[in-house]
């Protein structure tokens, strides 16, 4: 391919901070499966024969080569090698909790197990295995009987998550998690996001990955973080995340805001005023 | 023009016309000449609008002025699982505001996937004086609020039906505004609800109104009122309970169980939250009469699942969880000879091992026990290309199947293949298969297959499958009857999609996510099909148009329209645009 723009040129991309890197195919084979009676209906000459002039090539580079300055606070699925796609990574490293909409199960019927009575303590609740919380138990999971495991109710709660400056909106299962810590950080996944964009071949195939290099080091539970995690509970009030006994919190959030630290501060007040309020019906 | 002189008056051709009430019938009708266009719009009825989008309401309005009847669909189904955003879109309120200027005796009105405000539920009840219909199914945006609008307002109220819908919950006092000398429901469904509903006000409603036939409460009923709320409702057909759960009682138990005989029309039962194994025999005196049976939120194990499963000779519909298990697929395929749908949900999707004893031989079975199955939706965690080869062997008559193997990409167990035999297998027996979706692990062969049978097919969804863009290629060319077509984390890409641009404005929606779309396709493909509405979801790293055209985009939906771009997209849906 006409490799005639220099690597730099792809690399600033003012608006986004991107690192497109895009292949070289100069020895690939033509896709020839493909070609037999396919013909492009709209035959635009330059998708069939020439190179889109826009994209100029530069080296291949692989996760591989960034296995070292890659990662981020999130592991390492959402940074997929060559042409595995992000949904195949997660899935592989932690079963299909972790793949958005899969499987095809309405939330309503995730939730549906949501707020049950348990009448005897020896109904156990099971949440997702995934991989963070086999940790975080330290194997307790393993003392269960399994007759125990035949009466366990599956319980969800899948509440909106918002971000401030992110226009899309998100779902996350809270009773995935059973800390704050895990939380937060499944969180920040989930807004760092960057879907390993494969970007094309001359002839379609698949090379190199975008990282979007837009790492906003989100740190949810940390003071120095530009973004707080805040949350709506039960009564319409939004409350600063992290406060009060996790189980108190499951109970009563009903969505979740990431919101500017700049905006959070007007908030605080009225927290702190809960916050004492809450502590005194605890008492 | 003058009239040829043996033409029908056009009166005799209403009458004809009335007698004509498919959509489709109706749509040839009309194309038959431009007098016979004029006579249908003006005596046409009813109205489905699969997407609410490929025609704006004002087009809707002026063309059928005369409508009593309308039935919208607004998001891609894939928004069930959360793959669309927040705020994309599929508002009713446009649509709402134009039927309350042009139909004043507008009845029925269905909504499936739509937002919808409370200020457009009093907008109905205020606007249509014979109001009678209102099914909201897996819709959004409004609350309590609206529905009490409804209540006090529409006094013919026939079905109010909130299917799956997410309401805002703000009391359970809306039940109280319907008046009391309000008579004429026949269907309520609010089983979506999620807090109390006054059960005085549900037994002053019920007491109210005899030809109630189909009730379906929500969780938060106890299981102590519904033997009440029986009582006043003798001709009930369908009963959705609430929590099926309570102290074990006796006396509870055989005044549910007497309760149950009492309604005589019953044939129908769903609910079951929370299903309590004691008071599931309670239903063994009337299942002998059941032919539909909704166990899927019954989330316990029990024998008497199963028990009570075979009891149920007549039954036609059932859907479960997995917790029937291989051996009580066996016992349904014995006792259960019209079964006619099947679904069977998954207890736990989201471990990674099996915590049921559901495999491949429960679908065998109930295909090969039950001769009148069509209808198939079933999560398991394996598959084999011999049972669906058996499946589709014994069941012909199969018109939709949807499989679901929990884990993407999964082989064949036995054989460790890909599936595509399989499939091929369901589509080359089936010729009937109108719906159909995919999963394990699979290649470009079993689109292969599904473009040389699947002559019928009308709606396919694939996840993680094929290999390259000739499985799309396949579908696209050969399934003459698609109208919709969903796929998500498959390698296709630009080539199949240009190469079958006609295609795609003879279906209704294409939905593509996390595939190999690239953005100057989108771009090229809007540009040359001014009457398809290619939408690409935006996500965070910005718009398209700051991008390289050779750079992938995430979500794809593509529809045909005669509405042209759409007015209320969001920020982050973008749409070719420019020269």
């Amino acid at each position: 391919m006409q490799g005639d723009s220099s690597p730099d040129s792809m690399l600033t991309d003012s608006k986004e901070d991107h690192l497109v890197l895009s292949s070289e195919d100069s020895s690939c084979p033509q896709d020839s499966e493909l070609e037999l009676g396919l013909g492009l209906s709209l035959s635009h000459p330059r998708l069939k024969s020439q190179p889109p002039p826009t994209t100029q090539f530069a080296r291949i580079l692989t996760a591989m080569d960034f296995s070292s300055s890659a990662s981020s606070s999130s592991s390492s699925p959402n940074v997929a090698a060559g042409t595995k796609r992000a949904a195949d990574s997660l899935v592989a490293a932690n079963g299909p909790s972790q793949v958005v909409g899969w499987p095809p199960l309405r939330a309503y019927r995730m939730n549906s197990f949501n707020n049950i009575h348990s009448k005897s303590p020896a109904t156990e609740v099971k949440s997702n295995q995934t991989a963070a919380r086999k940790i975080t138990d330290n194997g307790s999971d393993k003392n269960n009987s399994t007759a125990e495991e035949k009466t366990h109710i599956r319980r969800s709660l899948f509440v909106k998550v918002n971000m401030d400056g992110t226009p899309i909106g998100r779902k996350v299962d809270l009773s995935a998690h059973s800390s704050y810590e895990t939380l937060a950080h499944t969180l920040e996944d989930m807004f760092n996001e960057r879907n390993p964009v494969v970007t094309k071949g001359l002839n379609g195939e698949d090379r190199g990955i975008v990282i979007g290099a837009k790492k906003r080091h989100l740190n949810l539970l940390d003071e120095s973080s530009n973004f707080v995690l805040t949350y709506e509970d039960k009564e319409g009030d939004w409350m600063l995340v992290g406060d009060v006994p996790w189980d108190m919190f499951l109970n009563s959030v009903r969505r979740l805001r990431i919101m500017r630290r700049s905006e959070a501060n007007g908030l605080a007040p009225r927290l702190e005023g809960k916050k004492s309020r809450l502590r005194s019906e605890r008492m | 023009m003058p009239r040829i002189a043996y033409a029908f008056p056009d009166e005799v051709l209403e009458h004809v016309f009335s007698f004509i009430h498919s959509d489709q019938d109706r749509n040839a009708i009309s194309l038959v000449c431009k007098s016979w266009y004029e006579i249908e719009r003006w005596c046409r009825r009813s109205i489905f609008v699969g997407n609410c989008y490929a025609v704006s309401p004002v087009m809707v309005v002026k063309r059928f002025p005369k409508l009593r009847s309308i039935s919208l669909k607004g998001k891609p189904h894939f928004a069930d699982f959360n793959l669309v955003p927040e705020d994309w879109g599929g508002y009713a309120c446009p649509w709402i505001e134009a039927m309350a200027s042009a139909y004043p005796w507008l009845e029925e009105i269905r909504l499936k996937r739509m937002v919808l405000t409370d200020e457009s539920l009093e907008l109905i009840s205020k606007s249509f004086k014979n109001f009678q219909v209102l099914v909201l199914s897996s819709c959004e945006g409004f609350s309590t609020d609206g529905l009490a609008a409804i209540a006090a307002n529409c006094r013919n109220l026939r079905e109010l039906d909130l299917r799956e819908s997410e309401v805002e919950d703000l009391s359970g006092h809306w039940l109280s505004q319907f008046p009391d000398s309000f008579t004429s429901l026949v269907s309520l469904n609010i089983s979506c609800l999620g807090s109390e509903v006054s059960t005085c006000a549900l037994e002053r409603l019920l007491a109210g109104c005899p030809n109630l036939q189909s009730l379906r409460l929500n969780r938060a009923v106890p299981l102590e009122k519904l033997v009440n709320l029986l009582g006043r409702s003798p001709n009930l057909v369908e009963l959705g309970t609430g929590a099926y759960t309570s102290e074990m009682q006796p006396d509870v138990f055989s005044d549910l169980s007497r309760a149950f005989v009492g309604c005589k029309q019953l044939k129908s039962l769903s609910g079951f939250w929370d299903a309590m194994p004691y008071y599931l025999p309670a239903v063994y005196p009337i299942s002998s009469r059941l032919t539909s049976l909704n166990l899927s939120y019954a989330t316990t194990e029990s024998p008497y699942l199963v028990k009570l499963v075979s009891e149920c000779r007549n039954l036609q519909r059932l859907w479960v969880m997995d917790y029937i298990e291989d051996s009580g697929l066996e016992a349904l395929a014995v006792s259960c000879k019209d079964l006619r749908e099947l679904r069977v949900f998954p207890s736990d999707p989201f471990g990674l091992e099996p915590n049921v004893a559901l495999t491949e031989r429960g679908l065998v079975s109930v295909s090969e026990g039950c001769p009148e199955l069509q209808s198939v939706l079933y999560f398991c965690r394996q598959m084999s290309n011999a049972a669906l080869v058996t499946i589709a062997r014994n069941r012909p008559n199969m018109t939709r199947f949807r499989l679901c193997i929990i884990e993407p990409r999964k082989p064949d167990y036995l054989t460790l293949q890909p599936l595509d035999a399989g499939f091929g297998a369901i589509v080359e027996h089936c010729k009937n298969l109108r719906r159909l979706s995919l999963s394990g692990l699979l290649t470009d062969r079993v689109f292969e297959y599904i473009g040389s049978y699947g002559k019928k097919l009308e709606m396919l969804s694939v996840a993680f499958a094929g290999d390259s863009d000739l499985g799309l290629h396949y579908v696209l060319s050969g399934c003459d009857n698609l109208r919709k077509l969903e796929v998500r984390d498959c390698p296709f890409g630009d080539k199949a999609l240009l190469a079958n641009a006609a295609k795609l404005e003879t279906m209704r929606s294409l939905w593509m996510s996390s595939c190999n779309v690239s953005f100057g396709a989108c771009k090229l493909l809007g540009q040359k099909m001014p009457r398809l509405n290619v939408e690409v979801i935006i996500d965070e790293r910005g718009p398209p148009d700051s991008m390289p055209e050779s750079c992938l985009v995430e979500k794809l939906y593509i529809y045909r329209t005669v509405a042209g771009p759409r007015m209320d997209m969001p920020g982050f849906v973008w749409r070719y645009t420019g020269p």
